[in-house]
């Protein structure tokens, strides 16, 4: 892999931005809460697969993974909260649509 | 190479498939899928250790979660699927518009990208996450409890009404 380096560089790079503008997309015209988390998600797929491909490229893999195991941890913890909020979102209006929620209303 | 591209070109169908499936279930299968497809693509860039967690926590974790989610709220009718696919794709000229966007930005930097840097003395992700970036991994256990903490408020709320 490393005689085509320059190469598969831009190649992975285009698809981690491919990726990165599929999960902007998603969270810019969904309507539900849901799927906006799993827009979120892709989000970060695209964001992990640069970190790893920029240690790889700069011969620094290990601490491309630890920063890949944080930006992980992180990434669960932030999905599991907004997923309790969405419960709670849904408890309260009987629906996960944004334009149903109305009692957060200033 | 053609297995990477290959692999970028299932990488990116997945988001894809992920954005625009119907039902919500099917978005979490194709999540789960596209997650699995990144797993392969960090083992082949020597990241194993990271590929394994992506692989257990985001495939695995991260779908069981979303999936006990979906079960718990209420089941859309179809006719109104229809509806809300049409609203969601009234907006996908703009996708193109993004990705032309997008494509002319990263055309505009020029980063000074060096593939011949010299090799790091200490390269395994083992010494680099206990020894050099410790206080990562203070944070990360910082987050978990906050995260935790958060979680247990707002179904203690929940469990009190």
């Amino acid at each position: 892999m490393s005689n085509d380096m320059p190469q598969l560089f831009w190649l992975f790079s285009i698809a981690a931005a491919l990726v990165m503008v599929v999960g902007f997309y998603c969270l810019m015209a969904t309507l539900n809460l849901i799927r906006a988390i799993i827009g979120l998600e892709l989000l970060t797929k695209g964001v992990t697969l640069f970190i790893i491909l920029a240690g790889y490229v700069s011969g620094r893999s290990g601490l491309a993974q630890a920063m890949a195991i944080t930006l992980i941890v992180i990434e669960v913890v932030i999905v599991v909260v907004a997923v309790g909020i969405v419960l709670c979102v849904f408890r309260h209006n009987k629906s996960v649509d944004v334009t149903t929620i109305r009692n957060i209303k200033g | 190479m053609t297995i990477d591209m290959i692999l970028l070109a299932a990488f990116v169908i997945g988001a894809v498939w992920t954005m625009m499936a119907t039902r919500l279930l099917y978005s979490v299968v194709a999540l789960a899928f596209t997650s699995a497809i990144l797993t392969i693509l960090m083992f082949r860039l020597d990241s194993p250790l990271a590929a394994v967690f992506e692989l257990s926590v985001c495939a695995g974790l991260v779908s069981a979660v979303f999936i006990s989610t979906i079960s718990l709220t209420k089941r859309v009718s179809p006719e109104e699927l229809v509806v809300r696919r049409k609203e969601r794709l009234s907006l996908f000229w703009l996708l193109p518009i993004m990705v032309i966007l997008a494509g002319i930005a990263l055309s505009q930097v020029h980063l000074p990208i060096d593939f011949n840097l010299p090799q790091p003395k200490n390269n395994d992700v083992r010494i680099i996450l206990w020894n050099l970036r410790h206080l990562d991994l203070l944070g990360q256990i910082v987050i978990l409890l906050g995260g935790a903490f958060g979680v247990v408020t707002l179904f203690k709320e929940w469990k009190n009404e």
